[in-house]
C-alpha cells in the first residue's frame, strides 16, 4: 500500500492519463497501486475491447439458433437440435508464443478449452490456425516445432480432437507469428452454466491449481507491440498443466449435474479480478473476497500480484449456501483444490482483503466491457499500397514458358504442401468423432454419436487477400468457410472470429481492421452466419529498429455448419478410374493475390483475387444440392494454389489421377494457378452423369467439364505433368525438408 | 459378460472404449475408479488410452501404485482376462503383468495416424477371431510406444508366441519402413506367458464404429468375447 501512485506509475501500466482521470472520478479519490493495477488489466485492450467494440458491434449477432448473444456468455451457443447445443469460440495466444512458443500456444489451448467446459459443455473438438514468417529462418523453425509440441502436448493429454487448422507463411509474421486455437463443445439444450453470481452471502469458490506468480500483467502485455525487448517479459507468460485442465473438466461437469451452481467462469487473462468482476457485473452484486484464503504456489505474493496472476486451471464458481458438502465432495474425487475466498454481498463492490486490511475497493461494473470501460473512436486512413495494389494487370506478368514445372514447385510450397508434419503430432482420434480421418474433407467433420446429425468445423483465412483488400479479403475468409461447409455437404450455421491486427493507435492498420469488419459483417449477413463471439488481437507488429512492421490483418474465421443426415458428408477424394470431373463456377484470367504470383513470380503488389458474393451464394447452394441429391462423388474447392492444386488433392488419398482440357478463353497459367474465387471442382460417376448435367442446366449456374480421373497420371492438354504418387512423395515431405534444412 | 474399464485421472479414452463395448457391443460395462479395491465382479477388465495421473513421469509409472491396480493384478495372477491399449499397455509393462517397456518414439514426436499390423498369434482370446492373414488398419496416438526388450525376453516372447502383433505396410509386409515408432521387431502388442493379458498401442476401439468408416478393430472386441463366452479364457471357478 505504501507504493506512490501518480501518472508515470499508470504509464508505467498501460494507463493514458485520460483513464487515470477516469479512474479518479469512479472512485472519487486517488486509486492505490493494486486498484491501479486492477484497472490496468480490466481496461487492457485484451480485456476490455475498448478500441474494437465500436465496430464489433456492427457486426450481425443475431440469428435464431442462437442461444446467447456474442459477448454475454464465455462462448457462443448454438442450438443444433436434438436437444442438443454446442459452444463454440476461437481465441488468440499471440503474444506469449513470439516469446515462449511452447508455453504459449500450450497454454492457449489450455483458455480456449476452458471457455467451453466453463459453460458447462464437454469440448469434443479443436482446431487451430497458425501463422508464422519464411521457414528458411532458424527462428520460424523454433517457433513453429515449439507451437505445435506446445499445442499437442497440452491438447492430446487433455483428450480433446484435433478436427482442422491451417498454416500459413509469409515474412510479416517473422517475429510475430499468430496462433489462433479453437475449441467446440457439445451441452444438453438447458445445461449452460453461466458466467454470472447472486444471492447475497452465497460462497464464492476458488477451485482447480493454485495461484502464482506466473502471468502478472499478462493481459496488459498482450496489448502492447511485440518488441525486441519482449524476452523481458517471460514472467507474463503462463504455464501449462493439462492434466489439471483435465481433472477440472471432469470436477466442472459432474458439479454441472447437480443444482448447487449459481455460476462459473474460468480464469484466463487478468485471473481472479477479471472473474470477480465480470461474474458480479452480469449478476449485478459485489463480492467480499479475502486473498489470504485463495491456495497459493509461492509466499509472499502482494495482492495486486494475487487478483492478476494468470495462473492456469482455475475456475471461480459461485454455488448456493448450505450446498458446500456438495461441492467440496466432487473437487476431493478429483484431488483438485476447492477454497471459499469470499461471498456475493449485494452492493456493485469488489472488496479484497489481505491480512485483514482492506486493500482494493472498486465497484465491479466499472471495470467491464459493456459497463464502465472505456469505448474509443480511432481514427482510421486509407494507406497508399491500397491504390498502387489495385494497378497491377496480368498483363505485366510472362507466363512461363513450362508449366510443369511451375507445378511441381507449387506443391512443394509450404503454403500448399502437406501440413502432415504438423498435423500428426496432434491426437486427431480421441473421442471416436473424427468422421474425416478416412473420409477427407475441406472442412473437418464431427459426429454426434445417437443422432443422425454431424458438425462441420473450419477455420479459413487468406491474410494476404485481407493485406491488399480488407473489406474483399474479409468477406473471402467468410465465403471460403461457408464453400468449405457446403463442399462437405453441410450447412454455414455460424461463426466465432479471432481479429488478429496490427498497433490501432496506427491509423493505416486500424483501416485494415475497420475494412475487414465491414467485408466480414456483409458476408455475414449474405451467408446467414452470424457471430457468436471470438476475439481481438491488436499490437500484432514488430518494431525493430524503429522500424514497425505490421502483420498481414488476419482476421480468421472460424465457422460452424451442421451436417442434418450423416450419410450426406461429401468429402474430397476421387473414387474412381473414369468418373468425369467437373468445374462448377468460372474461371477467370486471374492471378492476383495467389501463391502462384507470390512464390513463383515474387511479385507482393496486386489486388485481391476476383470474388463475387452472389455468385458464391448461389454456388454453395447448389453444391449442397448436388450432395443431397447424390449427384457428385466428390466435391473439393479451389483456394490456394488454384485448379491443380485442388486436383491433386482430389487425386491423392486414394492414388488416383486426372487428365483435364484446359480452358481456351483464360490464360493458362491463371487457369491452373490463378485463386479466383467460387468456384469447387466435382466428380460425378458415368452412370449419374445425365442426372447431374440436368440438375446444372436447372441451376443456371455456369459449370464445364474439366476432364476425367485416371489411374494414377497427371495430364493437362495432352501434356504428361508425372505421376500422383511421385506428386505426393514431394507434397508430403516439403516442410519436413525445409524444417530440416540449415536456417538462415 | 461384464467388462470393466478402469478410469485413471488423467485417462482420456475411457468413454471411446465405454461406448464401443456399450453401443456398438451390447455388453455390460462398468467403471473402476483408481482409488476403488472392488473389482464388482467383472469377467473381463480393460485399461484405456489416456495420460493417467498426468503421466509427467514415465507412462504409466504412477497409475501401477494405484489402489485399483493392486486387485488387477491379483485378478490377472488369477487368470482373469485383462487387455491394456496404449496408455494401459504401458501400465501393464509397468506393473510387471508384461514384459518389456514402452520408451520415447524414435522421432521423439507424437504420432497419430493410422498404421497397419499383421497378427502372428492367432490362437488368443483377443485374436482368435482375426482369422484372414490381411492387414489392419488401426490407428495410432502415442509419444511413448517403441517397445523395448532385452534379446533374452525377446528370444523367450518369441518362442512362447507372446508377439501378437507387428507392424506392417498394407500388404502386411512387415519392414523398417512401416515401423512407425522404432518398436523391436516392430512389435504392436504383446501378451504374457499364460496368455490372458494382452497389451497394445495401437486403438482397436477407434476402429470400431461403421460411422467412421474403419471397423478394423472391432473384430479384436468381438474375438474376447466369442472366446469368453465359449470359456476358452477367463477364471474359470
Amino acid at each position: 500500500m505504501s507504493k506512490e501512485v501518480n501518472l508515470e506509475t499508470a504509464k508505467a501500466l498501460g494507463i493514458i492519463p485520460e483513464e487515470f482521470d477516469k479512474i479518479h472520478e469512479i472512485l472519487g479519490r486517488k486509486p492505490n497501486f493494486t486498484e491501479l493495477s486492477i484497472f490496468s488489466v480490466m481496461w487492457s485492450e485484451h480485456a476490455s475491447y475498448k478500441n474494437s467494440i465500436k465496430w464489433l458491434k456492427t457486426l450481425p449477432r443475431e440469428g435464431k439458433q442462437l442461444l446467447v448473444e456474442a459477448g454475454e456468455e464465455n462462448a457462443g451457443l448454438v442450438d443444433i437440435g436434438e436437444g442438443l447445443a454446442c459452444a463454440f469460440k476461437i481465441e488468440s495466444h499471440n503474444h506469449p508464443c513470439a516469446v515462449e512458443p511452447y508455453q504459449g500456444a500450450a497454454t492457449g489451448v489450455g483458455g480456449i478449452n476452458r471457455d467451453i467446459f466453463t459453460m458447462g459443455a464437454r469440448p469434443i473438438a479443436q482446431l487451430n490456425s497458425l501463422r508464422f514468417g519464411d521457414l528458411k529462418n532458424d527462428r520460424t523453425k523454433w517457433l513453429l516445432k515449439g507451437v505445435v509440441k506446445g499445442i499437442g502436448d497440452y491438447g492430446n493429454s487433455f483428450g480433446v480432437p484435433v478436427v482442422g487448422g491451417e498454416v500459413f507463411f509469409d515474412d510479416s509474421y517473422n517475429t510475430n507469428p499468430l496462433v489462433n486455437a479453437m475449441s467446440v463443445g457439445l451441452l444438453k439444450k438447458g445445461k449452460m452454466i453461466s458466467a454470472t453470481s447472486g444471492g447475497v452471502g452465497n460462497p464464492v469458490y476458488i477451485v482447480g491449481s493454485s495461484t502464482g506468480k506466473d502471468g502478472i500483467h499478462g493481459a496488459t502485455f498482450a496489448s502492447a507491440d511485440i518488441t525486441e525487448n519482449s524476452a523481458d517479459d517471460i514472467p507474463s507468460i503462463q504455464v501449462g498443466d493439462p492434466f489439471q485442465e483435465k481433472l477440472l473438466l471432469e470436477a466442472s461437469l459432474e458439479l454441472n449435474k447437480t443444482n448447487v451452481m449459481i455460476g462459473m467462469q474460468d480464469m484466463g487473462a487478468a485471473g481472479i479480478i477479471c472473474s470477480t468482476s465480470e461474474m458480479s457485473a452480469r449478476g449485478k452484486c459485489g463480492m467480499r473476497v479475502d486473498l489470504d484464503k485463495v491456495p497459493l504456489r509461492q509466499q509472499n505474493m502482494e495482492a495486486f500480484e494475487i487478483l492478476l496472476s494468470e495462473s492456469q486451471e482455475r475456475m471461480l464458481v459461485v454455488v448456493k449456501k448450505g450446498q458446500e458438502k456438495v461441492v467440496e465432495d466432487i473437487f476431493e474425487k478429483w484431488d483438485l483444490n476447492c477454497a471459499i475466498i469470499g461471498e456475493v454481498i449485494a452492493e456493485d463492490r469488489l472488496l479484497f482483503y489481505q491480512k485483514g486490511e482492506l486493500v482494493a475497493d472498486v465497484p465491479a461494473d466499472a471495470l467491464v466491457l459493456g459497463g464502465g470501460a472505456p469505448v474509443y473512436d480511432r481514427e482510421y486512413t486509407e494507406p497508399a499500397y491500397y491504390k498502387e495494389y489495385k494497378k497491377f494487370s496480368i498483363d505485366q506478368v510472362k507466363q512461363p514458358e513450362d508449366l510443369r514445372e511451375v507445378a511441381w514447385s507449387m506443391m512443394k510450397q509450404p503454403n500448399i504442401a502437406s501440413k502432415k508434419w504438423v498435423y500428426e503430432q496432434y491426437d486427431s482420434m480421441v473421442g471416436t468423432i473424427n468422421m474425416s480421418t478416412n473420409f477427407p474433407s475441406d472442412a473437418g467433420v464431427v459426429n454426434i454419436k445417437g443422432t443422425n446429425k454431424a458438425l462441420a468445423l473450419t477455420v479459413d483465412c487468406n491474410s494476404r487477400y485481407v493485406k491488399a483488400d480488407p473489406e474483399k479479403g474479409a468477406a473471402i475468409a467468410v465465403a471460403e468457410a461457408a464453400r468449405n461447409i457446403s463442399c462437405t455437404g453441410g450447412m454455414p450455421t455460424a461463426i466465432t472470429n479471432c481479429l488478429n491486427f496490427g498497433n490501432p493507435y496506427n491509423p493505416e492498420a486500424y483501416w485494415q481492421f475497420v475494412g475487414a469488419i465491414k467485408g466480414m459483417g456483409a458476408a455475414c449477413r449474405k451467408f446467414e452466419t452470424p457471430v457468436t463471439g471470438g476475439n481481438v488481437s491488436f499490437y500484432n507488429q514488430t518494431t525493430i529498429d524503429g522500424k514497425t512492421v505490421p502483420v498481414f490483418p488476419t482476421p480468421t474465421i472460424g465457422m460452424l455448419g451442421i451436417i442434418e443426415d450423416k450419410n450426406h458428408q461429401m468429402t474430397m477424394a476421387f473414387k474412381n478410374k473414369g468418373n468425369m470431373i467437373y468445374l462448377i463456377g468460372e474461371s477467370k484470367n486471374d492471378i492476383a493475390s495467389s501463391e502462384y504470383l507470390n512464390s513463383w513470380h515474387k511479385i507482393k503488389e496486386s489486388p485481391a483475387p476476383w470474388f463475387d458474393i452472389d455468385v458464391e451464394y448461389k454456388l454453395h447452394k447448389v453444391v449442397r444440392g448436388l450432395i443431397k441429391k447424390n449427384l457428385i462423388c466428390s466435391a473439393h474447392d479451389v483456394s490456394e494454389g488454384g485448379i491443380f492444386v485442388t486436383l491433386l488433392e482430389c487425386a491423392m488419398p486414394r492414388g488416383y489421377g486426372f487428365d483435364i482440357t484446359s480452358d481456351a478463353e483464360v490464360r493458362e497459367d491463371a487457369f491452373l494457378f490463378g485463386e479466383s474465387q467460387g468456384r469447387v471442382v466435382v466428380s460425378v460417376t458415368q452412370h449419374r452423369e445425365n442426372e447431374f448435367i440436368d440438375f446444372m442446366m436447372d441451376s443456371k449456374f455456369p459449370f464445364s467439364t474439366l476432364g476425367h480421373v485416371t489411374k494414377g497420371e497427371m495430364r493437362v492438354d495432352d501434356v504428361a505433368y508425372g505421376f500422383v504418387e511421385d506428386a505426393r512423395k514431394e507434397y508430403d515431405e516439403a516442410i519436413e525438408k525445409l524444417l530440416n534444412e540449415g536456417g538462415k | 459378460m461384464k467388462f470393466g474399464v478402469v478410469i485413471f485421472p488423467g485417462s482420456n479414452c475411457d468413454h471411446d472404449m465405454l461406448y464401443v463395448l456399450r453401443n456398438i457391443m451390447e455388453q455390460k460395462v462398468v467403471e473402476l475408479w483408481h482409488k476403488s479395491t472392488d473389482l464388482q465382479n467383472v469377467d473381463a477388465i480393460i485399461l484405456p488410452g489416456g495420460f493417467s495421473y498426468g503421466d509427467y513421469l514415465r507412462s504409466g509409472a504412477i497409475a501401477r501404485y494405484s489402489p485399483i491396480m493392486e486387485k488387477v493384478i491379483e485378478f490377472a495372477n488369477r487368470g482373469g482376462l485383462v487387455f491394456g491399449v496404449c496408455n494401459g499397455f504401458q501400465i501393464l509393462c509397468e506393473s510387471g503383468l508384461l514384459p518389456g517397456a514402452l520408451l520415447h518414439n524414435e522421432n521423439q514426436k507424437f504420432i497419430c495416424k493410422n498404421v497397419y499390423i499383421t497378427v502372428v498369434n492367432h490362437s488368443t482370446c483377443l485374436t482368435r477371431g482375426l482369422t484372414d492373414e490381411r492387414a489392419l488398419s488401426i490407428p495410432i496416438a502415442h509419444g511413448e510406444g517403441r517397445y523395448y526388450a532385452d534379446t533374452a525376453t525377446l528370444k523367450e516372447m518369441n518362442e512362447n508366441h507372446q508377439i501378437l502383433f507387428r507392424y506392417c505396410d498394407e500388404n502386411g509386409k512387415v519392414s523398417k519402413e512401416s515401423n512407425p515408432n522404432g518398436s523391436i521387431e516392430n512389435i504392436a502388442g504383446i501378451c504374457n506367458l499364460r496368455k490372458n493379458v494382452y497389451g497394445m498401442m495401437p486403438h482397436p476401439e477407434r476402429a470400431a464404429d461403421d460411422e467412421l468408416g474403419n471397423t478394423d478393430g472391432r473384430i479384436m472386441f468381438e474375438s474376447i468375447i466369442k472366446s469368453m463366452k465359449q470359456k476358452l479364457c477367463g477364471i474359470v471357478e
